[in-house]
């Protein structure tokens, strides 16, 4: 039986490695979005759902060495450096949008040539 | 299925529904909506992974602070926010969508391939009690995070002043309305309240035939 055989098999969310596989979906998401889309809103919360995928590893990760909280401290800081990012990525799009009149990252090309 | 399941299995399709709509959705409002799905639900998983303390941060400071932030910046644009189609680039239409699923290919394959070295998964353990609380996780917060716990208020701050210096509209390019009449200037005040405090942009006798107004 192959270990993908055996994720499937065991219950939903008793393992570590389920937590690894929807971390890991949802990163990648948020990385589609990223490229994807020339929204710059859209790419910042694609950024976000990036970050909160890390936090679920981080979180998951320490409930595996459930001997210390050290994973859920790191999660608890990038929450708040998320939230500093969010703050200033904000700003900075409607200053761009006060410049441009527009927020689609294709606008963003004064450094291109 | 236990409950630990149906709660992974409800959280989980909550969460890439979430970010599907947030990824996808023309309009931003939907995807700033999408995103406090997916933050919901992986509140829920927190939940499930006996970190009741972050799930708590979760909640407040995503759901209720950074979606909020988007919601007013969108509110704030107005219709111009959107929509931006998906693949609006020509060139730009398949390299993201082939770079993605080889990072999820090659992301399984390594998962798979751990898994294959040992051949078990990694069950977790029962916890000891305490774990996840608030008591346990202050006291690591004030011990082991003290440094990096108050370089972090500095970084809230300095990122606040940042936001507010940023998005503070540019100075105006209008010449200051002054007063010509002496008597006005005198009795009538200031035309503008920002020129109470400084009485040096009134004009003195010499310039005053090139004032405005």
């Amino acid at each position: 039986m192959t270990p993908l055989m055996t994720a499937v098999m065991t219950p939903l969310g008793s393992v570590l490695e389920h937590y690894v596989l929807l971390a890991t979906v949802l990163f990648t998401l948020g990385g589609a979005g990223f490229l994807l889309r020339r929204n710059i809103l859209v790419q910042l919360m694609s950024i976000e759902l990036m970050l909160n995928a890390t936090n679920l590893l981080l979180v998951a990760y320490n409930r595996s060495h459930s001997s210390s909280l050290h994973g859920q401290m790191f999660a608890f800081f990038i929450i708040a450096v998320a939230a500093a990012e969010v703050s200033v990525g904000l700003a900075i799009v409607l200053s761009f949008y006060r410049l441009k009149s527009t927020i689609s990252s294709d606008a963003a090309d004064s450094l291109r040539h | 299925m236990t409950p630990g399941a149906f709660l992974f299995a409800a959280c989980s399709v909550i969460c890439i529904v979430g970010a599907l709509v947030t990824i996808l959705a023309q309009n931003p409002i939907r995807g700033a909506m999408g995103l406090l799905t997916t933050i919901t639900g992986i509140a829920g998983l927190f939940l499930a992974l006996e970190a009741q303390f972050l799930a708590a941060i979760q909640l407040i400071v995503y759901a209720g602070a950074v979606v909020v932030l988007f919601v007013f910046v969108i509110m704030l644009l107005g219709p111009t926010a959107g929509p931006g189609r998906i693949g609006e680039e020509p060139r730009a239409r398949y390299a993201p969508w082939f770079s993605s699923v080889l990072f999820l290919g090659v992301m399984a394959f390594a998962i798979v391939l751990v898994g294959g070295a040992n051949t078990t998964l990694t069950a977790f353990a029962p916890t000891e009690l305490g774990y996840g609380s608030i008591e346990a996780f202050g006291k690591l917060l004030y011990s082991d995070g003290m440094v990096p716990f108050e370089l972090t208020t500095a970084l809230l701050i300095v990122a606040v002043v940042g936001a507010i210096a940023v998005a503070r509209s540019a100075p105006s390019k209008k010449p200051v309305r002054t007063i010509k009449s002496a008597t006005r200037r005198m009795f009538g005040g200031p035309v503008e309240a920002r020129n109470a405090a400084r009485p040096g942009l009134l004009p003195s006798p010499i310039n005053e035939k090139e004032s405005t107004l």
